[in-house]
């Protein structure tokens, strides 16, 4: 009761079913080509229009090459869903950002940058990381395509409200620990499933004093806790960030948005169905070794012998330690990795590139390593070359890539291939995630630069200068 | 597919494995249709472990086993974490399951069968584990799922639990209505929602 998720949630409340769900009136709909084009279809089949056109914006990424995009896709499956999109964005007057755009970009990436994501906003998107968005105080969630339908034909969906949880890191993180961490250690001690049913507010001296891009990391990893979402209350540090951006509030506008966010937290009698406290000092750069986010340890620890693993669990343990190619008990730390992958929608932004530049600045990538570096927007690539990073990053033999998902769900061309390892900023260690027999260990832009440099699972502090 | 929920009494295909992922249930690969091809989606239900990598079939692989058949998937806990493809509940149904059974079920996905006529049951963990031991000594054992009274019975045991399905899901599985007829129907209510937040 009265805590923030309640406020935000309850005021856009447009009737509630008795003994059923609730009817959710939608501030922003995001569309991309994957999980949109049978919602149209949908729309036309039934002979209705867009309802609320001015609140939806479409963009591709997930298909969208690094390369090249100013041809042609070549894999004409791909084409054809990229140009579905264009053609139901016009069709239906929708606001759309095609490839080489200078506002296209992954869609979690871009709706912040542009500042369409704003505070107390409810969010959707046919995507499960819309929970990105979360950190700028907004309630957004992913759904499915027939509730995609419902948005565009009525600006609504229906659905029963979750429990709220409130996840509290207090402390101070140690060097080399970054937000992607702070999320990759809640998955390992919670579980993947152990906020399954609901939303989940951050809040303590960590997160407080998380800029807005390790915010936007730490709210993009909640559905891999089961959450529908996870949010940070807005304060200086969200509004600092909004300011002057394309579709922030301007002028007087601006003044009564700022005065209307600043309302926007939990009272201190809040009451949440859930609560937990972490301690920042108890995390350190952390690393997955199996096939779900949870499945993660201290990157100077080791993967759990089969004793620790509940009777239940053991079956899919020993199946994912085989997929891997691991051992129970095995450290991480030396492991042979073949790929590097700096990107997506969880770490895909300015503070990603600059944090993995650190680490290569005045080295050079192992040569037996494949490193895709591939910004989240046009936007983020504008600002890696206005500061520099390109410069840095190629003296050490990096390249970097166009915008897009790209290896993060391997839609496009870049897929990691079978049997291969492959350390990835991304959000998701799935069997074949990264490509058909693809094998992936999630960590943070510094480990990723720091296996990049040497070739194996590296501590990332041993290389910070 | 929209269709009428009543009594549903059929055999079970067992999948034993906890945390099985919307990635496992339907590839990103095959995301890239543009229509809701039920058929394409089944085809390639669980494609990664029903096939092997040079396309032969993986004869290990529950599905391809002919001891087992139905119409009742049951599956380990947090079944359909991951992803909000819709396209994971089109394949279950393009494969021709119409419930599936489990103690615990990821939110989006489990939305995602509900708005495509699948019904996910949640069970007890012990419900579960004596179901799975159940198909284990007898594939040929049914289960019974009645709607109406919200029951999912092992009738090799005689087992009984209730599970939770809202009054406003239940009318519309038994009347094969779905989300979009209500909210087209409450446009005004939204119009007006509008209007006062406007003021």
């Amino acid at each position: 009761m009265n805590t923030l998720f309640d406020k935000i949630w309850d005021s856009h409340v447009v009737n509630s079913i008795e003994d059923g769900p609730q009817q959710l009136y939608i501030d922003r709909l995001y569309c991309h080509e994957v999980t949109s084009p049978q919602a149209f279809e949908g729309l036309r089949e039934r002979g209705i229009r867009c309802f609320r056109p001015s609140q939806v914006f479409c963009m591709p990424d997930h298909n969208t090459p690094t390369h090249d995009q100013d041809k042609e896709i070549e894999n004409e499956v791909s084409r054809t869903q990229v140009e579905t999109l264009r053609k139901n964005a016009e069709e239906f007057g929708l606001t759309h950002y095609g490839m080489m755009d200078p506002s296209n970009g992954i869609i979690h990436v871009v709706g912040p940058e542009k500042g369409l994501s704003l505070p107390g906003m409810t969010i959707v998107c046919g995507d499960s990381h819309t929970s990105t968005h979360g950190a700028m105080g907004a309630v957004a969630f992913g759904i499915g395509t027939s509730e995609v339908e419902m948005a565009l034909a009525s600006q609504c969906i229906l659905q029963q409200k979750p429990k709220s949880m409130r996840i509290s890191i207090e402390g101070k993180l140690g060097e080399g620990v970054t937000p992607k961490d702070v999320a990759l250690y809640l998955m390992q001690q919670i579980t993947t499933s152990g906020a399954t049913g609901y939303f989940i507010e951050y809040s303590g001296s960590v997160v407080r004093e998380m800029t807005m891009e390790g915010r936007l990391t730490l709210c993009n990893l909640s559905i891999e806790m089961g959450a529908r979402g996870g949010f940070v209350a807005p304060d200086e540090t969200t509004f600092e960030y909004l300011k002057g951006r394309e579709y922030a509030p301007k002028g007087e506008a601006w003044d009564k948005a700022v005065e209307y966010w600043r309302t926007l937290r939990s009272g201190d009698d809040a009451v949440f169905d859930k609560e937990i406290l972490f301690k920042a000092e108890d995390i350190a750069p952390m690393i997955t070794y199996g096939t779900n986010p949870g499945m993660g340890t201290a990157i100077d620890g080791t993967i759990p012998q089969e004793s620790e693993i509940p009777a239940e669990g053991l079956e899919s343990f020993r199946k994912s330690l085989e997929y891997m190619g691991f051992r129970a008990g095995d450290r991480m730390i030396g492991k042979k990795v073949d790929y590097v992958f700096l990107g997506a929608c969880t770490n895909g932004r300015i503070e990603d590139f600059r944090a993995f530049a650190s680490v290569v600045r005045g080295r050079k990538k192992n040569p037996d390593i494949v490193a895709w570096l591939v910004p989240g927007s046009w936007a983020v690539a504008k600002q890696i070359r206005e500061e520099g990073l390109d410069k840095i990053l190629e003296e050490a033999g990096f390249e970097i890539r166009q915008p897009g998902c790209s290896a993060c769900l391997a839609m496009n061309d870049d897929k990691i291939p079978a049997g291969k390892y492959s350390v990835s900023t991304s959000n998701r260690n799935f069997q074949g995630r990264q490509g058909p027999g693809s094998r992936t260990l999630l960590a943070s832009p510094l480990t990723a630069a720091a296996a990049a440099v040497t070739g194996v699972v590296t501590d990332p502090r041993t290389l910070l200068q | 597919m929209k269709q009428k929920f009543d009594i549903i009494e059929s055999r079970c295909i067992p999948l034993p494995l906890e945390n099985v992922d919307t990635d496992q249930i339907i590839p990103a690969r095959f995301l890239k249709a543009t229509s809701r091809d039920e058929k394409f989606f089944g085809d390639n239900l669980f494609r990664d472990w029903r096939y092997n990598p040079d396309g032969s079939i993986n004869k290990d692989f529950v599905l391809n086993d002919p001891t087992y058949s139905g119409e009742i998937l049951v599956a380990g806990k947090n079944f359909g974490s991951g992803s909000s493809r819709e396209h994971a509940a089109w394949a279950i149904a393009g494969y021709g399951f119409r419930v599936v059974i489990s103690s615990f079920f990821a939110d989006i996905h489990k939305n995602n069968e509900l708005n495509n006529f699948v019904l996910p049951v949640t069970v007890s963990e012990e419900f579960l584990a004596e179901l799975f031991d159940s198909i284990r000594k007898d594939p040929a054992m049914t289960v019974k799922v009645d709607v109406p009274a919200q029951t999912v019975t092992n009738n090799a045991t005689g087992r009984t639990e209730k599970f939770e399905l809202n009054a406003y899901k239940k009318y519309c599985l038994m009347n094969a209505l779905d989300d979009i007829d209500y909210l087209l129907e409450h446009r005004e209510d939204i119009e007006k929602f509008e209007q006062g937040r406007r003021r």
